[in-house]
């Protein structure tokens, strides 16, 4: 059981908890997960921790609500508990030496991707920020990341604030204007990263992104996670869930995450009428 | 006059069975269990004991059951095995206690299993509860089968103990692998239970390597860690097609059906919908995933490569599979797996194969033949061809030497290359039975309480 401290709404889908969890936030770093289980007869679901404070003995998540479980997670409130929680999981990769790093985040994705800018920002490394969001009221962590990086660019899809297009047209501009990048780091919807990775493969530039197949335990043990990386598969859980982008089969990733559309849009309603 | 055959196990109808996840055999009567305890000789050189890899003294539990002094059984069996109704289930009897059997010079073996379950399923538990010494605690990574046994010797030895568990419930393959009609849950609690009354202490959602590190176990006060961790790491095929959508790992599969309940009402993990279940390998983790498929409703095939002398599944589990209409497709081997346009499985492509001449050693090899490949059209498939150890606490314990298959290395003691770190169970052999990790586990426990001996003397 783990209690939640802190409830915040960031925008009309997506919402921040601070939840009690000391032995994981004494070790957590960017890139680490953690596996939730809201109720007895909840499924396992990993969320990346968005922010981890020692101190508190607290961790940070940050997740759109988008399906069955996320819903009945976003139904808790402040004082209550979530059921089961495990991590850190996963295998962080620690980036030295970096001189320019861009960061790119794709909606939801920013909370995972403002722990990097936070941590390189941190080892001295200069940091440019690309946030993309579907329009203006999506915004999310924006005082945040623009109080890290060293540079931030926005986008919105439809144009409703900032510049309109996607993160990959701020990107193409910034490599050819600055010739320092060294590391890129893409965390949102898999077609974003799939589109950040086809742009910094033809420069070459060393990209990460932080991938979210199914999961059904978090520890090494089914393998449903498992991703076409290279020419080998990896299970995200223990061997990653960040990987070379150039290597990843994202096609197959799209592929596999549709597994269950069917059966969750039926999840979502069971628990929609539960909770009318 | 001897009875020449076993007091036959009374099983549910096949027919019945395959649509419901109720236990399979159903357990002796009181008569049946005084029956087939009276076929025992109680021969004087007890080979049973030394065939059983915990060494349950098996001639005086069985005179105990003979005489209707069911909970003398018990206290008998308990002093070397605290879980009788579950190996009484899942143990492999045949080639284990009954192997050795005098009776099996001119009849059939002692049913030894079946009255072990009757004596844990119906004896009254008398325990000894003592407290547990505080200033001597030991760490057990994994509730698995091996960690149970280490905890419940060192327990009983007066040691203190906590058992840490990654997941959010105790068992290990107990709860996620073996199927509810081959181990039911309840039995798998209930014998946990008496754990928890002898002071035994229970953590869960506890990764050792992640949430705590070995070496800061040391600092939390533990003077000894057991590692349980087992072989939970799946095994694929390696062929083409094999990330489609319906490609499942045993695992994944009996982890979905067993310990998340999925496409049971109220459940929320899901479960792919289909018609066809094919289960590559011939193991007890293909029958019980075959037969789980089974039950959900699917028309179920095993492929295996060799031919069904070679299955290694425990005979009994492959005559059940059969039984309950499960189609065996042997001397098979998948070559790859196709995918309609969504990426869903739509076949899957085999070769036929041939067994050689046995060789010097007798095995038989397995080839392909020259036949043109043939495809089995299928909607999931279950790959249950291993698995190897969990990756994550020896990744994360540098010190801690692993052989070749990333399998834990120990000596006779089951002590690994940490001084008062321990290791047993799947995590050291690689996959293997449930009864041999409760053996490793007690090995490693006599360690412990020898080691702990010398420090109360010292």
């Amino acid at each position: 059981m783990a209690k939640i401290i802190k409830k915040d709404i960031l925008n009309s889908g997506v919402v921040s908890m601070e939840i009690e969890a000391t032995r994981i936030a004494s070790k957590a770093q960017a890139g680490h997960f953690v596996m939730i289980r809201v109720d007895q007869h909840g499924e396992r679901f990993p969320l990346t921790i968005a922010d981890a404070n020692k101190e508190t003995g607290t961790i940070r998540i940050i997740f759109q609500v988008v399906g069955g479980s996320t819903i009945k997670l976003n139904r808790l409130k402040v004082g209550d508990d979530v059921l089961d929680i495990v991590g850190p999981l996963g295998m962080p990769l620690h980036h030295e030496n970096i001189r320019h790093a861009i960061v790119i985040g794709g909606g939801v994705g920013c909370a995972i991707a403002y722990p990097h800018a936070k941590a390189l920002k941190q080892q001295g490394s200069k940091v440019s920020f690309i946030a993309g969001f579907r329009n203006k009221d999506l915004f999310i962590l924006k005082e945040d990341i623009e109080a890290t990086a060293d540079h931030v660019y926005f986008t919105t899809d439809d144009g409703s604030a900032y510049r309109k297009g996607f993160v990959t047209d701020v990107l193409k501009e910034l490599l050819e204007s600055e010739k320092d990048v060294d590391l890129v780091i893409a965390i949102g919807p898999v077609v974003m990263m799939k589109a950040v990775s086809n742009v910094t493969r033809l420069l070459n530039i060393k990209t990460v992104v932080s991938l979210n197949p199914i999961m059904i335990d978090g520890t090494g043990m089914c393998g449903g996670c498992r991703v076409k990386v290279g020419n080998e598969y990896k299970f995200a859980c223990v061997d990653g869930p960040e990987f070379d982008g150039h290597q990843v089969d994202f096609n197959e990733l799209m592929l596999r995450n549709s597994a269950y559309i069917q059966q969750e849009k039926h999840t979502c309603k069971l628990i929609e009428e539960e909770t009318q | 006059m001897i009875q020449p055959s076993k007091t036959p196990m009374p099983l549910a109808d096949a027919e019945e069975r395959n649509k419901n996840f109720s236990e399979v055999a159903l357990g002796y009567s009181l008569d049946d269990a005084i029956n087939e305890a009276s076929r025992c000789l109680q021969c004087l050189h007890k080979p049973c004991v030394v065939s059983c890899p915990v060494n349950v003294d098996i001639p005086r539990f069985i005179m105990a059951v003979k005489e209707n002094r069911l909970d003398d059984a018990l206290s008998i069996i308990h002093q070397t095995n605290c879980f009788p109704s579950i190996c009484g289930r899942v143990c492999p009897q045949e080639v284990q206690c009954e192997s050795t059997c005098v009776m099996t010079k001119r009849y059939q073996a002692v049913a030894i299993g079946r009255l072990e379950r009757y004596v844990g399923d119906h004896a009254q538990i008398r325990l000894d509860v003592q407290p547990l010494n505080q200033q001597f605690k030991v760490a057990i990574v994994g509730s698995g089968p091996s960690g149970l046994a280490c905890a419940y010797d060192c327990a009983k030895a007066g040691i203190a103990v906590t058992v840490y568990e990654a997941w959010h419930d105790l068992g290990g393959v107990l709860r996620y692998g073996i199927p509810e009609f081959r181990l039911p849950k309840a039995t798998v609690d209930k014998e946990i239970d008496v754990l928890r009354q002898l002071g035994i202490e229970f953590e869960c959602n506890v990764v050792i390597g992640k949430t705590i590190e070995c070496a800061e176990l040391f600092d939390m006060g533990y003077k000894a860690v057991f590692i349980g961790t087992g072989a939970g790491l799946p095994t694929f095929m390696n062929i083409e097609g094999e990330g489609s959508i319906g490609v499942f790992s045993a695992n994944e599969f009996l982890t979905r059906v067993n310990f998340m309940k999925a496409g049971q009402p109220k459940y929320d993990t899901p479960l792919l919908t289909g018609k066809r279940v094919v289960v590559v390998g011939g193991g007890n983790v293909a029958m019980d995933a075959a037969r789980c498929a089974k039950r959900l409703g699917y028309q179920t095939t095993i492929v295996y490569r060799r031919s069904l002398n070679e299955l290694p599944a425990r005979q009994e589990e492959v005559e059940h599979a059969m039984e309950e209409g499960i189609v065996f497709e042997l001397l098979a081997a998948p070559l790859k797996v196709f995918a309609n346009e969504q990426g869903r499985v739509r076949s899957i492509f085999c070769q036929r194969m041939q067994l050689t001449e046995p060789g010097p050693d007798g095995r038989c090899k397995v080839v392909p033949t020259e036949d043109v490949p043939f495809e089995i059209e299928t909607d999931t498939v279950v790959v249950a061809i291993g698995t190897s150890p969990n990756p994550i606490l020896i990744r994360s314990t540098k010190e801690l030497k692993t052989g070749k298959w990333g399998t834990i290395m120990v000596d006779e003691n089951q002590q690994t290359s940490i001084e008062h770190v321990y290791a047993g169970g799947d995590a050291v052999t690689g996959a293997a039975t449930v009864i041999e990790a409760l053996g490793a586990g007690k090995k490693a426990a006599a360690a412990i309480i020898d080691y702990f001996t010398k420090e109360q003397a010292g």
